[in-house]
């Protein structure tokens, strides 16, 4: 722990600690541009220079100097008030001062470093630099004049996204930022540049002269688009969801969003669901929400009812449904909505156990039936880090594009009693080995023969310092998934068990991915938000509250438990689920025990304690032993990383990145 | 006291005779190395710090201490195997006024790869990487023709001349970036990458190329090792004043009568290298304006500073410049001293890499400032602003070509400070003339 | 002092170089270069591979050459690099040619020890003779360019044209040179002055005088 003194002030800093992290820690701001602390050091922008002795007798770039023994780190004298004014002067001499139409007013560094460091008046009366304008896809708009080159972008895509293709071409003061030939950006993660790029140079395309930050309600959310739980914010004016991103969260997110949970949000306000359907004479009609309920009192169904639970809703949803169906005698649950039966008695079998920090730290992972890129993107750059640390990654399924090279062993569910020996070698010589079952590979004995691997390799274990290891993974790709697991959300055979049940009557929870056709003779009353797939099945629609519209709790595929705010109200008549679910429970004759949100989270939290508290419920760490033999080609149940929920299918900039993207389809803007 | 022809280490420098193997060896190049390395690293380190050997690439810093930082056990690498070392030759000539490599390489190379087996086994080297500048095309051709050589006479690559030592020497060209004149941008483009200067620390001698311990220097440095061995530490060290030692090729071109390249003894006053080498200033000595006695980067001195200057690191010092290449820039009375200098911040504009804020933008705007005042086209604070400009840039970089863009225009504003007012005022008085 | 700019990509100029692959000689130098770098650091080839492409480029159309889009990309995929690092590194240095030049590239060197020996009556000289900087003539015989100090200060001012320097220029020197490319001849390289061999002082020589007529040995006067 070396002692060094900022600004007369003693501190012991961290072994390895810059000198900027010395002046943080001494609680001194030091204004940067080009440092990131998640991105390798530049040391470009020059706007960090402290004074440092011993040393030449010239201020230091703080970010990329180790602070040392002894150092005296002053960072309020002439020479660095004199240096941040010449940094300031220059990144400006070629700045447009733009900032009354740039989007990035408001939350723009350079507009808040220029005020508490800047000189206040300009001197340069040449001609400013002029850039021609490059096109990076539909997600990210580009005003290249506003460049002041710190390079945050080219570092991420090529440090975390891992696809190389953003370059600064020429040189000097003609120095340009650029895609290859200005194509779209290309991965999932592209847009997290906006939120690195200190100035208004990349902003968002979708967001594009929508508000001010000034005029946003901030709420503090969970992403639901897929298992991993993102922690977002919400940011709303009236009624409004205008943007969502990401928070920081070291064990979850990192500070990373994907651009599905980033910009699927325009989605919440097209084809909703905003007034209660009812199907008369084969046709849906629209309804009141009494008319609504009068026709369902009618219905009893008594204990012939059934619940099945979609991808994005939340526990205390579930935990509702699962009181009014109970209260009626019936325990048919089901969340899996695409017919996985896999074996749910072990949670700890089902659940991502290694954590996605300690992910980034396994040396031999073999990933089976899982697309990381598009199922999980935030856990794809994990693992990217853990490559970088020299892990070796070995992947069952058919091939996709990695970022972090990986083999890939073949198709078939089979390889996993049967892997290759370097394969087996690599894992069992390994001191962090990991196996990670995708949702491609749980069903068709698929679980059951990777927790063979599990004691094979012995991937619980007890490492050298102590800390307990386990190396079983699942990956999952439904935010409610985990949870839906807690409040017994999983039937033996799956959903068959329901449709062999022949329910009276089928609750759909916003459970857009099921095929109804097998519930022909039951009466389907759709609780959802969006007018997607369930909806043209439901025989009763009931409008209810996308994912900013309700607090609720979701568990992710860690088994996290984590909360979100309520951001938004639902459009129109739509409600907030529960509200319906305790209307309906009214309808049927029967009492679920709550009258307010509260009572329904107390009665969740006294069901499963572990709802109740914020981080990873305890799920032990024995597994079962697994084993039989699992056979079948594997096939990926995501074909358009963009379009896999309702709310992303109903988004205008979805469709666009699904078509552009992924379809090849040129836009006009293209080729401006 | 001048040089003698039998004290200069480049005896061909002017080409009359093939730079070939047989006749390289004939005039007394890879003369029994074996022995050279035979006295083992220490012994040959000690001899060129005893020499008093400074960098010839600019910065003058000692050659054998530079040499004794590699380490003596070799890092190891993330799968625990020892990291080779390199030696990589700065090659990258491209100071304005400097052009005493290319006279080297396309006339001597067989000293420069003499040097490189010396200078690399000196330092443990695996094998050395002679950056050239992408321009000198005629003179790689000669790098790759005098390598073949070498290495078909056993004097390269393995047992190298016999010493039991394996060291490889491999030519990289450059393709138009003075940047990469600076050790660590030279680096990043051995590397396969843009030419722009890494931050220090660490530096080369701790992770350099591909991570690796490396040493980065000049041609002349290395070209002239195996002739310090040969003669000993003393013979070099008689010539030149102390910490100023040993003998210098001299690049003068500009003003005088016959500009030239020679290999004169440091600490040789101007007077006398211009007087004895180049029939003296165009016009003669009373039309002397002034000269830039270090190449592109070092600050201009006026004549009557520079006439008895001793041409050494401390000399020029004492003058308000450098020695640097020692590459000698006249400039006369007809001289137009500040486009001279504007032309030099176009240059720095040019070759600037783009990377770092202060550099990037001050490059551009000086040059701009300087065009203005070239003309007459400013206001008198104006000069004052871009002095301070200068100050902004200077010392704020990455790398010091922020440094040497910065110090031309403060040498002209020091000594021409008058010249400029007086374009100013000239072009303030034709305009309200013409308004009137 | 021409602004560089990278030739857009077109299908036309996809269907011209979209095959461009090693010729069977380059081929073998290709993997020789590559072999001058440790393994797993291929990418260190980028730089002589690009000038070998840029070569090629020039053999195929009879010109100093140039790098294409798809060649830049056929480079990248030789060496197994990110195509934008290989556009990165093709747009940094000067000499590579990023879009269409001439059959000779003449370029002048500008900076101030060629200034001051004359580099204006060169760059007049060419402009006399209808090259318009950063264009290529009509007859697609010249490329111009004002280039930055060529390393030949003691024999300025200078002119580089494709792989021959051409020093101690004077307008007259220069136009001789350029007359003489335009006949096909091959001009003597290096300075042009009759009365010099290269960078010694012109006229009486100041030193080194044995080695003007034998290779000589100096070892003896030690």
């Amino acid at each position: 722990m070396p002692k060094v003194k900022v600004d007369g002030v003693e501190i012991d800093v961290p072994a390895g600690a810059t000198v900027l992290q010395a002046a943080e820690l001494a609680g001194k701001e030091i204004p940067r541009f080009c440092y990131h602390e998640r991105l390798s050091i530049a040391g470009n922008c020059r706007m960090c220079l402290v004074e440092v002795k011993p040393g030449p007798p010239k201020p230091q770039a703080s970010c990329a100097l180790p602070a040392t023994e002894g150092q005296e780190i002053r960072t309020d004298s002439e020479m660095v008030k004199k240096a941040r004014e010449g940094v300031m002067e220059f990144l400006l001499i070629n700045h447009p001062l733009d900032c009354p139409i740039c989007d990035q007013g408001g939350e723009c560094d350079l507009q808040d470093q220029s005020v508490a460091y800047g000189r206040g008046g300009s001197r340069y009366h040449e001609h400013k630099r002029a850039v021609t304008e490059k096109y990076m896809g539909p997600l990210i708009k580009t005003t290249m004049t506003r460049c002041i080159h710190c390079t945050r972008c080219v570092r991420f895509s090529e440090e975390i996204a891992g696809v190389d293709e953003i370059g600064a071409l020429y040189r000097g003061e003609t120095m340009q930022i650029t895609t290859y030939l200005e194509k779209a950006a290309h991965h999932e993660m592209s847009a997290n540049v906006i939120d690195l790029c200190p100035v208004g140079a990349l902003t968002s395309r979708p967001y594009a002269f929508e508000a001010r930050p000034w005029e946003l309600k901030k709420t503090l959310s969970i992403d639901v688009s897929d298992a991993t739980g993102a922690n977002i914010r919400i940011d709303a004016r009236g009624r409004e969801v205008l943007r969502a991103l990401p928070r920081n969260n070291d064990d979850v997110n990192e500070e990373w969003l994907s651009d599905k949970a980033r910009f699927q949000v325009d989605g919440l306000t097209r084809r909703r669901l905003d007034k209660p359907f009812l199907r008369r004479d084969g046709k849906l009609v629209q309804a009141t929400w009494n008319e609504a309920f009068a026709a369902l009192s009618t219905l009893n169904p008594g204990a012939s009812i059934a619940a099945v639970a979609g991808d994005m809703v939340d526990c205390e949803t579930m935990f509702a449904a699962k009181a009014l169906v109970g209260a009626l005698g019936s325990n048919l649950l089901e969340g899996r909505q695409t017919g996985m039966d896999y074996d749910t008695s072990s949670l700890a079998a089902v659940n991502f156990n290694t954590t996605f920090n300690d992910i980034e730290t396994a040396d031999a992972i073999l990933i089976v039936g899982a697309h990381v890129r598009w199922e999980a993107p935030t856990v794809n750059v994990r693992l990217r880090k853990a490559v970088k640390r020299g892990a070796k990654v070995f992947l069952i399924g058919p091939e996709w594009e990695t970022t972090f090279g990986g083999e890939f062993l073949g198709e078939d569910l089979s390889l996993i009693g049967n892997l290759p020996g370097h394969v087996a070698d690599a894992l069992s010589g390994a001191k962090r080995p990991a196996v990670i079952l995708g949702g491609a590979a749980l069903g068709r004995g698929g679980l059951e023969a990777g927790l063979a691997l599990a004691g094979q390799f012995n991937l619980v274990r007890t490492l050298e310092d102590g800390t307990a290891w386990n190396g079983f993974n699942v990956l999952h790709m439904a935010a409610s998934r985990m949870g839906g697991l807690m409040l017994g959300y999983a039937q033996k055979g799956g959903i068959a068990d329901l449709v062999a049940a022949k329910p009276k009557v089928l609750i759909s929870l916003g459970a857009d991915e099921v095929d109804y056709t097998k519930f022909a003779d039951s009466m389907i009353v759709y609780i959802g938000h969006h007018g997607d797939k369930a909806a043209h099945a439901a025989d009763v629609i009931l409008p209810a509250s996308a994912y900013t519209e309700k607090a609720g709790t979701y568990v992710n595929t860690e088994g996290r438990v984590q909360f979100a705010d309520k951001a938004v109200f639902a459009p129109g008549d739509a409600r907030e689920d529960w509200t319906i679910l305790r209307a309906l429970a009214d309808a049927f004759g029967v009492s679920v025990g709550f009258d307010s949100f509260d009572q329904l989270r107390a009665a969740m939290v006294s069901a499963v304690p572990a709802l109740g508290v914020e981080g990873l419920a305890d799920y032990g760490a024995a597994l079962p032993a697994g084993g039989g033999s699992a056979s079948g080609a594997i096939a990926y149940p995501i074909k358009d990383f963009y379009m896999t929920n309702p709310i992303a299918r109903a988004s205008a900039t979805m469709q666009r990145c699904s078509a552009e993207l992924l379809h090849g389809e040129e836009f006009a803007e293209a080729a401006e | 006291m001048a040089l003698l022809d039998k004290d200069r280490i480049f005896t061909n420098v002017y080409g009359f005779q093939p730079w070939n193997l047989k006749e390289a060896q004939a005039r007394g190049a890879w003369d029994n190395t074996k022995d050279l390395i035979a006295r083992g690293r220490d012994a040959i380190i000690d001899e060129m710090k005893a020499s008093g050997l400074r960098g010839r690439g600019g910065a003058g810093f000692p050659t054998g201490m530079k040499w004794s930082f590699m380490p003596k056990q070799p890092p190891l690498d993330q799968n625990g195997n020892p990291k080779p070392s390199f030696l990589v030759i700065n090659a990258d000539e491209s100071e304005p006024g400097s052009c005493k490599d290319r006279e080297i390489m396309r006339h001597d190379p067989h000293l420069l790869f003499e040097g490189a087996l010396v200078a690399g086994f000196a330092m443990g080297a695996r094998a050395a990487y002679i950056y050239i500048r992408g321009e000198y095309i005629r003179e790689a051709e000669v790098l790759f023709a005098a390598r073949e050589e070498a290495y078909a006479a056993g004097l390269l690559g393995k047992n190298a001349a016999g010493s039991g030592y394996d060291f490889d020497v491999f030519v990289h060209r450059g393709a138009g970036a003075y940047i990469c004149g600076e050790e660590t941008a030279m680096i990043e483009s051995l590397e396969g990458k843009k030419g722009q200067p890494r931050l220090k620390p660490p530096f080369p001698a701790g992770a350099g190329l591909y991570g690796c311990p490396t040493t980065v220097n000049n041609v002349e440095s290395i070209a002239v090792a195996p002739t310090i061995l040969r003669r000993g530490a003393s013979w070099f060290s008689s010539f030149g004043r102390e910490n100023n030692k040993g003998t210098k090729l001299f690049q003068i071109s500009g003003h005088v009568n016959r500009p030239c390249v020679v290999e004169e003894e440091m600490s040789i006053p101007f007077s006398e290298l211009i007087e004895r080498h180049c029939g003296g200033i165009r016009g003669g000595k009373d039309n002397l304006l002034a000269v830039i006695p270090g190449g592109s980067s070092v600050p201009l001195v006026p004549a009557a500073d520079i006439w008895d200057a001793p041409m050494d690191f401390d000399g020029l010092k004492a003058v308000g410049s450098g020695l640097g290449t020692a590459a000698v820039i006249v400039m006369d009375k007809s001289t137009d001293i500040v486009r001279a200098i504007s032309r030099l911040s176009y240059f720095y504009k040019h070759e600037s890499c783009g990377q770092c804020t202060p550099c990037r933008e001050g490059t551009g705007w000086m040059w701009r400032v300087m065009e203005r005042l070239r003309t007459g086209d400013a206001h008198v604070e104006e000069i004052d602003m871009l002095q301070q400009v200068t100050k902004q840039v200077e010392g704020h970089t990455i790398c010091a070509l922020g440094d040497a863009a910065a110090w031309p225009i403060q040498g002209l504003i020091r000594h021409f400070r008058p010249e400029i007012e007086r374009r100013i005022e000239a072009r303030h008085g034709s305009l309200q003339q013409a308004a009137e | 002092m021409a602004d560089r700019y990278i030739e857009p990509d077109t299908p036309e100029l996809r269907a011209r170089w979209g095959n461009f692959a090693w010729t069977e000689a380059n081929a073998a130098k290709a993997k020789e270069i590559v072999a001058r770098y440790p393994e797993g650091r291929q990418r260190s080839a980028v730089m002589p591979l690009l000038d070998l492409a840029q070569r090629q480029v020039g053999a195929e159309l009879n010109t100093q050459g140039w790098l294409p889009i798809p060649v830049m990309e056929y480079i990248a995929a030789y060496l197994d690099m990110p195509i934008i690092r290989v556009v990165e590194v093709a747009s940094f240095y000067t000499m590579y040619n990023i879009a269409p030049i001439g059959r000779f590239h003449v370029q002048v060197c500008g900076t101030t020890p060629c200034m001051l020996r004359g580099s204006d009556d060169l760059l007049a000289t060419c402009k006399s003779r209808g090259m318009k900087k950063g264009h290529i003539s009509e007859d697609g015989l010249w490329s111009f360019t004002e280039v930055e100090c060529m390393g030949n200060c003691a024999s300025a001012p200078m002119v580089q044209i494709n792989d021959d320097n051409y020093e101690d220029l004077t307008s007259d020197r220069l136009n001789a040179v350029l007359d003489a490319l335009a006949r096909g001849e091959t001009p003597k390289a290096g300075t042009q002055d009759p009365a010099r061999h290269t960078v010694e002082p012109v006229g009486e020589p100041t030193n080194l005088v044995a080695m003007m007529s034998e290779n000589h040995d100096y070892r003896s006067e030690w």
